[in-house]
């Protein structure tokens, strides 16, 4: 699980997330939606320890991998040496545990990994992610730039290992109608504060949200 | 044509040297993003260390061995000043290298004094084809060899070796995996010190060590890392080769006096000739 309690990340006298407070139960799969700038991937790198907090408090259960925004693969390295380096923390070093997990992998694990196209570079991040063995997931734009056949496949997968696996999920996107398929519930961030929060089906209907997110189609 | 094949021979030695100081800088460049500047003090400080311990009666072996971990100790120390701290950019960390530099001349001035010091090395000398060569030439080339050879092992084929080269290819995502990006910039330094001590007891016994050599050591051995793009080992090691002979040439033949500028002028050309052939500052910055 994921239990973050009025959480405050600065950058020098900036603050990128102001009192957040948000909930993940174990085996959930919960949507983060927000605007450009609104502190989405500091609340992921901050979940990820890689961001201090200023104050608040921040409680995991369990090893958590982070998908970041990007991919932000190894581009020199092969896909199996991305995959391997994702057990570090594991100590999972053979890749044919991502395999089994995402076949498509088994068939680019000799490929430079900076020369795949990005749905393929998108699923080596998942899979280095998935390397580290973890019970928290956190997924920074898993859309962002890939074609909606390629986000549908990869979709398919996250929804797979969480229904299946008991993977506790933090689905972090701009892509509302995504979100809203495949969680129950969401927060929304805007300028570093929850705004927002619910279940799915009811933020879709809401037309602040609607208006932002789903382009006013469903108001 | 033996004395050809002298110079050559005497060149190629002159060239591990180099190349070793040179691995030194593109390890540590390779994981850290940072120009050493020091690079050349860890051989001096290797090469002073061996003068003494065998002066004090240490056997050999003792005191070579010895004086490479005292680089390599350097090595780490250096680290902790340039990257220790997180989030100092490259380019501090490469100021903080060219101060520690500087540090280690008042230290190696206060400790072995100015004037320059020698150390013996394996006596003798053996002829290949005509062409007499020193054993030391022969003992620079192997160990040479071992070490290169054992670093492509080491980066290409260990997890840990993966793992550093990670930290250089993207220290975000190496961060992300859980790779504790300082540590490993400490290890590189210390590997970085190791190579450079490797060079400095084995240059000691061909040519006397002073507290300011470390400057022609780093100008030859940059010249040689830059041929190789500042990443490549291999590409390094044909670059430091083709130096020293280039520079033995130039001395065998008369010019000795222009060693440097050799290297200089080798130097700028490999520079203008990567710049035109691919974008380095940017690819340096991902």
């Amino acid at each position: 699980m994921i239990g973050v309690r009025d959480l405050v990340v600065s950058y020098g006298t900036a603050t990128a997330l102001d009192h957040v407070t948000l909930t993940v139960e174990a085996g959930e799969m919960v949507a983060l939606l927000g605007p450009n700038g609104a502190g989405k991937s500091t609340l992921a790198n901050t979940l990820a320890g890689l961001l201090t907090p200023a104050s608040g408090t921040v409680e995991i259960g369990g090893r958590l991998a982070l998908i970041p925004e990007g991919r932000q693969l190894f581009p020199d390295m092969s896909v199996a040496d991305n995959l391997a380096l994702g057990g570090w923390r594991s100590g999972e070093r053979d890749p044919s545990y991502a395999y089994d997990l995402l076949p498509r992998l088994a068939e680019l694990s000799r490929r430079r990994a900076g020369v795949l196209s990005g749905g393929e570079q998108q699923m080596v991040a998942f899979g280095r992610a998935l390397m580290s063995r973890p019970a928290v997931l956190v997924v920074d734009e898993l859309s962002l730039g890939l074609a909606p056949n390629v986000t549908a496949d990869l979709a398919g997968h996250l929804a797979g290992l969480n229904r299946e696996r008991g993977l506790t999920v933090l689905l972090i996107e701009q892509n509302a109608r995504l979100a809203f398929d495949l969680c129950r519930r969401a927060y929304v961030l805007e300028s570093g504060r929850v705004v927002t929060e619910g279940e799915c089906a009811e933020l879709a209907g809401d037309p602040r949200v609607a208006g932002a997110y789903l382009g006013g189609a469903i108001t | 044509m033996s004395a050809f094949l002298t110079y050559l021979l005497n060149g190629l030695a002159v060239g591990c040297a180099i190349a070793l100081i040179a691995g030194g800088l593109v390890v540590i460049h390779r994981v850290t993003g940072v120009v050493n500047f020091a690079q050349g003090t860890f051989a001096v400080v290797a090469g002073l260390c061996v003068s003494s311990l065998l002066g004090l009666g240490l056997p050999h072996g003792v005191s070579e061995v010895a004086a490479v971990l005292v680089a390599a100790l350097a090595g780490l120390l250096t680290g902790l000043a340039a990257v220790g701290r997180r989030g100092t950019t490259p380019l501090s960390s490469l100021i903080v290298t060219l101060g520690v530099g500087v540090l280690a001349y008042a230290v190696e001035i206060v400790l072995w004094g100015d004037q320059p010091r020698s150390a013996p090395g394996l006596a003798g000398a053996v002829t290949l084809a005509g062409a007499r060569i020193q054993t030391q030439h022969l003992l620079v080339i192997g160990v040479t060899a071992a070490v290169f050879a054992l670093l492509a092992l080491f980066f290409g084929r260990t997890y840990l070796g993966k793992a550093l080269t990670a930290c250089a290819s993207n220290p975000y995502a190496a961060r992300v995996v859980g790779i504790d990006t300082r540590l490993m910039g400490l290890l590189a330094f210390a590997l970085g010190g190791l190579l450079g001590g490797i060079a400095g007891v084995l240059v000691t016994p061909l040519r006397p060590i002073s507290f300011d050599t470390d400057v022609t050591l780093i100008v030859n051995a940059f010249a040689a890392a830059v041929f190789g793009a500042l990443t490549r080992p291999v590409v390094t090691l044909a670059g430091a080769l083709l130096l020293g002979v280039a520079e033995t040439m130039a001395a065998g033949y008369g010019y000795g006096s222009h060693q440097l500028e050799v290297a200089l002028g080798l130097m700028i050309v490999v520079m203008i000739v990567q710049a035109g052939r691919r974008p380095a500052i940017s690819q340096e910055q991902t």
